[in-house]
């Protein structure tokens, strides 16, 4: 058992899984969006006061807040006691155009040279990770919540929105995958 | 003691993603230069089984755990902001490699620079609800 289990995954058991904690906050009458989590936290901090958008009964998603807790409990525990130390098997071909962007593949689950305490030490990596992050907090409040609010909970409830949301998704994914990243690595 | 089971949920979120790479940088890249079906594999399963699974619990009228039925929000008709919002996610979700849950995760699992880019999402988030008024929706 323990020995399938540190094994990656195949995609069609994760997915499966994936849809499972969609069912799991739906029987806990709770709906599957994980960004909604930001806008509370700006609330809890304060924002309320300045700002309207911010000004909401905060404490009914605290339910939330402690699934991102356990999110962040569940990544130590994967990485810590249910993962080998082989590396991930990422296309070849991914792996050649990384390397012709400067971005070298190390086996793990993200680049280390990006995202390892030692990277923070590099100005323009602090500013490409603030930058990406701001897009993704701005963009996933304008759309109205991320990949778990639209592309699972919404395309399974067949909203026409959410598709237009991943689309969108996909068209800035492709935007900076293509034009822009070649320019800033 | 009730907000444990949501604690448990959010930790086998965390494992899932986790075991199933989709946290990984690297294969938001792959999946974003089609080069493995991977990505395209998780996310197709979740949506063909999620439609199933709603279309089963609206037929069927299933309650919750309290005894409610469960119901389903529509997502109000202005595609605008669906299309503007959701490229400039994209734009941040191919440059980080994570979305929202993610970053959280990854952060669980020891890559410090997370804690940056959720620094800079909570800047975003505050920022659209500085200017939301002004943007069209």
């Amino acid at each position: 058992m323990i020995d399938f289990i540190k094994q990656p995954w195949p995609w069609y058991f994760s997915g499966t899984m994936i849809v499972m904690i969609m069912l799991i906050l739906l029987f806990f009458g709770k709906s599957f969006g994980f960004s909604a989590n930001l806008r509370t936290m700006c609330s809890m901090a304060g924002a309320g006061k300045k700002v309207k958008f911010f000004d909401f009964e905060w404490k009914d998603q605290v339910w939330n807040l402690m699934f991102l807790a356990g999110s962040i409990l569940g990544g130590f525990i994967a990485t810590h006691y249910l993962s080998e130390t082989t590396p991930m098997k990422l296309s070849e071909a991914t792996i050649a155009d990384l390397k012709q962007l400067g971005v070298k593949f190390d086996g793990g689950l993200n680049p280390t040279d990006l995202f390892s305490l030692e990277a923070m030490k590099d100005l323009k990596t602090l500013c490409i990770l603030l930058a990406g992050g701001l897009l993704v907090g701005f963009g996933s409040r304008y759309a109205g919540g991320c990949t778990s609010g639209h592309a699972i909970s919404g395309l399974s409830n067949l909203q026409l929105p959410s598709l237009v949301a991943v689309i969108g998704f996909f068209v800035g994914g492709l935007i900076m995958t293509f034009l822009i990243m070649p320019f800033i690595f | 003691m009730k907000f444990i089971k949501y604690i448990l949920a959010g930790t086998l979120f965390g494992i899932i993603m986790t075991k199933s790479e989709a946290v990984s940088w690297y294969r938001i890249q792959e999946m974003f230069r089609f080069q493995s079906f991977h990505m395209y594999g998780i996310i197709g399963t979740a949506v063909i089984l999620g439609v199933i699974a709603v279309s089963l619990i609206k037929k069927f009228k299933v309650n919750d755990l309290y005894g409610n039925p469960i119901v389903f929000h529509d997502k109000d008709k202005a595609y605008r902001k669906y299309l503007i919002g959701g490229i400039i996610f994209g734009l941040g979700w191919a440059l980080t490699g994570a979305c929202p849950g993610p970053m959280f995760v990854n952060l669980g699992s020891g890559y410090a620079g997370m804690a940056v880019v959720i620094l800079g999402a909570l800047l975003g988030t505050f920022l659209y609800g500085v200017i939301k008024n002004k943007l069209p929706h």
